[in-house]
């Protein structure tokens, strides 16, 4: 039994919550954000921004940053909107969404900035 | 208008079913079979003869024919193509009117189209490749209870495929053990753990019990993940009023997705629980046992691409679709053609992916696929790249296998598959590059970098026995 790892979850542990989409890869860099962005871009999806304190991170409703960027190609500017959110909002989770309104679904949803655990 | 006389006696069904210059019409339903006619009987006889026993005629002229207008309700043989790379095989194309059918019963189309013509003498063998299915005969259906995209917003998952695991082993287990096993599974990063299609209730195990215990793996994986979760609750039973106590009961203790077999359980049957699931909220996970009885056989039976149809028609949110990769049958364009029907909402005829027809789906919502069998993280590139996004991709034995256990295992599972994702959204040919792919992100997850040691060799590389017609087969 030595060999076997033990699996490191715990009720008790905030930091074992998890966030969705690439919420088990490491937290993605600048570079890597990037290129998130460009597939979103690429879709013709409209990109959006929402935000939450993390113990509320369940609900369907994250606060909206703004209103959704609708018709935005412009890379960066999705980029600093997404650091200006991070920025007045450092203890939340902030997420990047891609919504596809042919399918009235969203193409793309994830946690780009992770809040602080609690 | 010339009347006809009676004239008693036996006639060629080609002189009445056989129409090669007949304009099909929208509101028509069509089908392709692919006949193997006895020998002596000639290919138009034999289209005609299954054009005829699956409409309106009979063996002989009776008088009460006259009473009618046959040419307007008749089926007829339309088209007659070569299959590629046989000799003996035809394909028979046939257009059958609306007034044939009965709005919104997929049982009454079925029991019309292929009713007793399968058993017919002068065909040594009969398989029904594609329906076309009119937008009339669509829209009168059900549907999916909720379909692809309300599922998404439900489950608060996008961007992914969703991830699945059938608890293992298929029966033995008593309902605590198999909610350990659940559990286990679920707060490793699973979405779904699946209850395999013969636990219904045995003595070992009763239904109840099962359901209890798996609710509370899921409400406390859920807790623990802060992620939403589920465990397809199988209802199948040997009675409907049995199914509906089973659904009632999954409903009350707030489990969000049930599960059912539609071929064993029965089409009318099956129906009937989609609606139910519609009514009361509950997602339905659809499984196909005995599918291979009807679709294995490449020259007799039913193409699981009109099964995969039909389903979408009598209504569930998932469909086991095959896996292409692991091990059991598929074959990879025959795989991609009947996951676009299942959830596209137009998929155009593309002999290359054995489509046949046009089919509009109107507004009908879409049927994820589910890839499950014999799958581990090494096919993980693979099916992100074949299945895509809206699909299920579920790890039996590439979960509850790994050395650690299933939470390790699901985490593995989880890891590989966001690695493949976020990888492929960065322009990456994640096929070709799967190797670096998981490599890279076992750096950061013991679970999976035991994992692909653990499944390095294994490959189910038999061949398929339903392929395409092609060329060189």
């Amino acid at each position: 039994m030595s060999n076997v790892q033990d699996y490191n979850s715990r009720m008790s542990d905030p930091a074992s919550r998890k966030m969705g989409t690439f919420s088990y890869l490491p937290p993605m860099d600048d570079a890597q954000i990037r290129k998130q962005v460009e597939w979103i871009v690429k879709h013709g999806w409209n990109p959006a921004i929402e935000h939450t304190e993390p113990e509320y991170a369940m609900s369907n409703y994250w606060y909206m940053w703004k209103l959704p960027m609708f018709g935005e190609t412009d890379v960066d500017a999705i980029l600093a909107e997404l650091k200006a959110c991070h920025e007045a909002n450092p203890d939340n989770h902030v997420r990047l969404i891609g919504y596809n309104n042919f399918t009235q679904s969203q193409g793309a949803n994830m946690v780009v900035y992770r809040g602080t655990p609690v | 208008m010339s009347a006809k006389k009676y004239d008693a006696g036996v006639k060629e069904y080609r002189s009445t079913y056989w129409e090669p210059e007949y304009k099909v019409k929208e509101s028509d339903i069509l089908a392709v079979f692919k006949v193997i006619p006895q020998a002596g009987v000639s290919r138009e006889e034999a289209a005609a003869a299954v054009a005829a026993e699956s409409s309106t005629g009979t063996w002989t002229t009776v008088w009460t024919d006259l009473l009618t207008d046959l040419d307007y309700y008749k089926g007829r043989a339309y088209a007659i193509e070569d299959v590629p790379g046989s000799d003996d095989a035809f394909y028979a194309f046939i257009a059958y009117p609306m007034d044939l059918f009965e709005e919104g019963s997929v049982v009454n189309v079925f029991t019309s189209i292929v009713g007793n013509v399968f058993g017919f003498k002068a065909v040594r063998s009969l398989r029904l490749e594609d329906v076309r299915f009119p937008l009339w005969f669509v829209m009168t259906c059900f549907g999916p209870p909720h379909g692809i995209n309300v599922e998404r917003d439900k489950l608060d998952k996008y961007g992914r495929p969703l991830l699945g695991c059938t608890i293992k082993p298929k029966l033995g287990l008593s309902a605590k053990n198999y909610g350990r096993a659940v559990y286990e599974c679920l707060r490793g990063g699973l979405d779904f753990t699946k209850d395999d299609e013969n636990v219904n209730s045995q003595p070992f195990m009763r239904w109840r019990d099962r359901f209890d215990f798996c609710q509370e793996a899921i409400d406390k994986a859920e807790v623990e993940t802060g992620e939403r979760k589920g465990h397809y609750m199988n209802v199948t039973a040997p009675t409907m009023e049995e199914v509906y106590k089973r659904a009632e009961y999954a409903k009350e203790i707030g489990t969000p997705i049930i599960m059912s077999d539609y071929l064993t359980l029965g089409w009318a049957a099956h129906n009937s629980l989609s609606k139910w699931c519609r009514d009361n909220g509950l997602l339905l996970h659809v499984h196909r046992a005995m599918h291979a009885v009807m679709d294995r056989n490449p020259n007799h039976g039913i193409n699981f691409r009109v099964l995969a149809k039909l389903l979408r028609l009598l209504g569930g949110d998932h469909l086991h679709s095959g896996t292409v990769v692991g091990k059991l049958e598929g074959d990879r364009e025959a795989t991609l053609g009947w996951i676009d029907l299942m959830r596209d909402r137009f998929v155009k005829e593309d002999r290359s992916r054995g489509i046949f027809f046009d089919q509009d789906w109107g507004g009908m919502p879409g049927v994820f696929p589910v890839a499950s069998g014999g799958i581990h993280v090494w096919h993980m590139p693979a099916l992100v790249s074949i299945f895509g996004n809206d699909s299920v991709l579920q790890f039996g034995g590439g979960t509850l296998g790994h050395p650690w256990g299933n939470a390790a295992g699901a985490a593995a599972n989880r890891v590989a598959l966001e690695a493949c994702v976020q990888a492929r959204n960065e322009g990456r040919e994640i096929e070709k590059e799967g190797k670096d792919i998981l490599t890279a992100a076992a750096q950061h997850s013991p679970e999976l970098k035991i994992a692909m040691e653990t499944w390095k060799e294994i490959k189910f590389e038999f061949d398929t026995v339903d392929k395409l017609d092609t060329q060189h087969r």
